[in-house]
């Protein structure tokens, strides 16, 4: 490949961070994989894999002297049992082009990470991808029956079983969302759920932060698991208003998207009980989709809200903290004073019901200073996100970007673990190296520019 | 009784693991019988019990691993819900820690999945005497490898799971279990349809020509289902399910060696005799095979596997066979958890 060839590959999605990559392979068989990781391995060359690199965090980031592997030519569906639910895939096919294939017989593929018309399979088992309707139809994780995995050696492995249950110990969960550390994705069974009977999304406004956070832990505290539970703030709701113009009410201050799905009776009761639980909150305003233009009108703000979002600033960082939800409240109004103090905006769009925020910063990377500002500001939320007991990552991965944080939340026990089920797959360590998981020392030298009360993280250890 | 004795339980694994004493890890000592027989010393947990949260609002429970089940589902019922995968206890003293390492799962299971979709964190105990956290209380975590939902049926061979959060769920509305007279062949006909359609079937089980089958949702969508389903409506359908669930009732009783026949859905009638009891709409299938019946193969043959749940003295082995790539990677996990190979040993695998 030439030179020009190969720079659309210098980056994922997360595109602050690129490397032109030494060498790209595009095999077209699982087997050309498997040759491709034994020739790596002989040589001792790393190897990164790659889907559509639609990732947010640097996870398919080429390495130095290393060889890019794009799984997108091994796109077939290479089977479909609808009496038994399943799909057989190739890691390259798409996550919507499974709904699509199987679309005709009333069967869909559950996660839909914002990225589904491109992002493939293969990288949603990598990255455990979500979406927003995990809270009731659940992550890749759940989502994922069997795969063949290629490990560093060029060894396949089968795990998972059609059956649900394989002997053993349960290693696909492992894999799944292990970010191509551990192997290769080389052949997914996913399962194939009915399109549900009847689907009614509820849009309410509020007056304030509180009062919406409040309803989300009502709801689900009321025994209704809604199939997707979504929040914006003002900040987010106007920039999607005028980016596509979906009829949010622009005046208010926090906008809860409720969407219920089941059996027709099922919903109609849950529809009833939300409606009273959100009036009874103090929603100002409260709207039922009458049809599904009008659903998917609604929806559009809340799918278009990161463009809408970038378009206030020349550049944003999307963070990805997970927090208990009895925080929302709390933590909402903590990252408006950190966005303050560091006198760069934030909008807040997010996965409410699963408690996953993704507080969007905005900034200007021609302006000097901006660029660590933000990066400042972006690790102070991720430290507060586990402050209260949540995770830096909910679903965008690790990648490089997380690397720093990721020091905040994990003991140097924990991450001697990580590297050693590392190794216990992969001893080379060739496969995606420096990714994932930070290195203790790396972790050193964060501690060193975070210092906490002048206590350092890993103290224990000698720096250089 | 609430306690919390890590620091007693942190000893004695250093000093086994400094000693190479293998420990047998004890928690209500309900399911001794499953998976291959332990020769250690006792490593009593229960006593170090307690549960720790539990946020109706969070869908979250975290527990200390000695916890009764009992008490976990007890106060869970008290707010409306439930562990999903619906743990069976085989008897009184049967531990949170023990439901989640045995990875075993009742009858919601085909509904509701297995056990480690639930399973959001673990703080763990290894062999040499770390105390680690891996995961969280929370439903979305991609921070570092998904290390928790793997002791999900490790039975201990990795770790002692100190403390345990598991994503809980609301009860359901109302339940309604309809019983119908059918051949296993019909039973196994009428279940691929159901589980192929969009009904709320949350559990079935075929015995002796009766086929059970439990609906969940609003009383309308029951009433629903009723008429299209027919039968009869069991009116004592909560003992009942329990009886499946813990092997009380007359379908598993006697004695004799028990396999469990797990296999992909729609699987046909196996070579085998009648099974005892059908579960997870045909999924799980129980028998007491005629001697000499080689049941690892019967179920392979059709793609699933078997284990033999309750041994006679001559069977050693309790699980199907691992391929040698991923029985490598076992051995290699079992020594970043347990370089001393102390806890448990042998009781999942020879040598693991």
């Amino acid at each position: 490949m030439s030179v020009e060839a190969c720079t659309p590959f210098e980056c994922d999605a997360l595109n602050t961070q690129r490397h032109r990559p030494d060498l790209v392979v595009l095999p077209r068989t699982a087997s050309a994989v498997l040759d491709v990781l034994r020739a790596c391995r002989r040589r001792s060359v790393p190897v990164v894999a790659r889907g559509a690199g639609t990732g947010l965090s640097g996870g398919a980031l080429p390495v130095a002297g290393g060889v890019l592997l794009v799984l997108s030519r091994l796109d077939r569906i290479l089977e479909i049992d609808v009496a038994r639910r399943l799909a057989r895939v190739e890691p390259g096919v798409t996550n919507l082009g499974i709904s699509q294939a199987v679309a005709g017989h009333g069967l869909y593929y559950a996660p839909d990470p914002s990225s589904q018309v491109a992002c493939t399979i293969g990288g949603n088992v990598a990255e455990n991808s979500g979406g927003v309707h995990c809270l009731k139809h659940g992550l890749t994780v759940h989502n994922v029956l069997a795969a063949r995995v290629a490990t560093m050696d060029g060894e396949e492995l089968v795990l998972g079983s059609t059956s649900g249950e394989a002997p053993g110990l349960p290693l696909l969960a492992l894999v799944t969302g292990s970010e191509g550390m551990l192997g290769v994705v080389l052949e997914v069974t996913v399962l194939l759920k009915p399109r549900p009977a009847r689907v009614e999304l509820l849009l309410a406004a509020f007056g304030d932060v509180r009062r919406a956070a409040d309803a989300v832990g009502r709801i689900i505290a009321s025994g209704v698991v809604p199939a997707g539970l979504e929040m914006m703030d003002a900040p987010a709701i106007r920039a999607a208003e005028a980016f596509v113009r979906c009829g949010y009410p622009v005046d208010a201050e926090a906008l809860l998207l409720c969407e219920l799905d089941g059996l027709p009776a099922d919903v109609e009761r849950d529809l009833d009980a939300v409606r009273r639980l959100l009036l009874d909150c103090g929603a100002t305003s409260l709207r039922v989709a009458a049809s599904e233009a009008e659903r998917l009108r609604m929806w559009s703000g809340r799918k278009s809200a990161f463009p809408a979002v970038g378009r206030l600033a020349p550049d944003y960082f999307c963070m990805d903290g997970t927090i208990p939800r009895r925080h929302l409240a709390d933590v909402l109004e903590r990252i408006a004073e950190l966005s303050r103090e560091a006198g760069l905006p934030v909008a807040n769009v997010f996965h409410a019901g699963d408690g996953n925020l993704h507080p969007l910063i905005l900034f200007d990377a021609g302006r000097a200073g901006d660029v660590e500002r933000a990066e400042h500001l972006g690790a102070a939320i991720l430290e507060l996100c586990v402050a209260v007991g949540g995770t830096v990552t909910g679903e965008h991965g690790v990648g490089v970007e997380k690397l720093g944080p990721m020091c905040t939340q994990f003991g140097a026990g924990e991450l001697e673990a990580f590297h050693a089920v590392k190794h216990a797959f992969d001893p080379a360590g060739l496969l995606n190296p420096g990714k994932a998981v930070p290195t203790l020392a790396r972790c050193a030298d964060y501690g060193a520019m975070r210092v906490h009360g002048g206590k350092l993280p890993f103290g224990h250890l000698p720096r250089f | 009784m609430d306690a919390d004795v890590t620091p007693q339980l942190v000893e004695r694994a250093r000093a086994a693991s400094a000693e190479g004493t293998p420990l047998r890890i004890v928690g209500g000592d309900t399911r001794r019988f499953y998976g291959r027989d332990v020769a250690g010393d006792a490593f009593p947990t229960r006593e170090h019990a307690g549960i720790l949260r539990h946020d109706p609002a969070e869908l979250v429970l975290t527990a200390r691993g000695g916890t009764s089940l009992t008490e976990v589902e007890a106060v869970l019922a008290g707010r409306g819900q439930r562990l999903p995968f619906d743990p069976p206890r085989f008897g009184a003293g049967t531990t949170l820690g023990g439901a989640v390492a045995s990875g075993l799962a009742g009858p919601a299971r085909a509904w509701a999945g297995p056990v480690r979709d639930y399973v959001l964190g673990v703080r763990l105990l290894t062999g040499d005497g770390r105390v680690l956290r891996f995961g969280g209380e929370v439903m979305k975590n991609v921070a570092g490898y998904d290390v928790a939902r793997v002791m999900a049926g490790s039975l201990g061979i990795l770790g002692v799971l100190l403390e345990v959060s598991l994503k809980v769920l609301p009860r359901p509305a109302a339940e309604r279990t309809l019983v119908l007279d059918v051949s296993e062949h019909e039973a196994l006909e009428r279940l691929g349809g159901l589980s192929s359609s969009t009904l709320p079937l949350s559990a079935s089980a075929w015995s002796a020509g009766r086929l059970h089958l439990r609906f969940e949702g609003s009383e309308a969508t029951l009433d629903e289902i009723e008429r299209r389903i027919g039968g009869e409506v069991d009116e004592h359908a909560v003992e009942f399910w329990t009886a499946v669930r813990d092997h009380t009732g007359a379908a598993l009783a006697g004695t004799g060696p028990l396999w469990r026949c797990t296999l992909p859905p729609l699987s046909p009638a196996l070579p085998m005799g009648t099974p005892l009891l059908v579960e997870w709409n045909g999924q799980q299938r129980w028998y007491r095979p005629a001697p000499g019946v080689d049941v690892q193969a019967v179920a392979a043959a059709v793609g699933g596997h078997a284990t033999a749940f309750r041994r006679d003295a001559g069977t050693t082995d309790a699980f199907a066979p691992l391929p040698p790539a991923v029985l490598r990677l076992h051995r290699e996990l079992k020594r970043v958890f347990d370089p001393a190979g102390v806890l448990n040993p042998g009781r999942m695998y020879a040598g693991l």
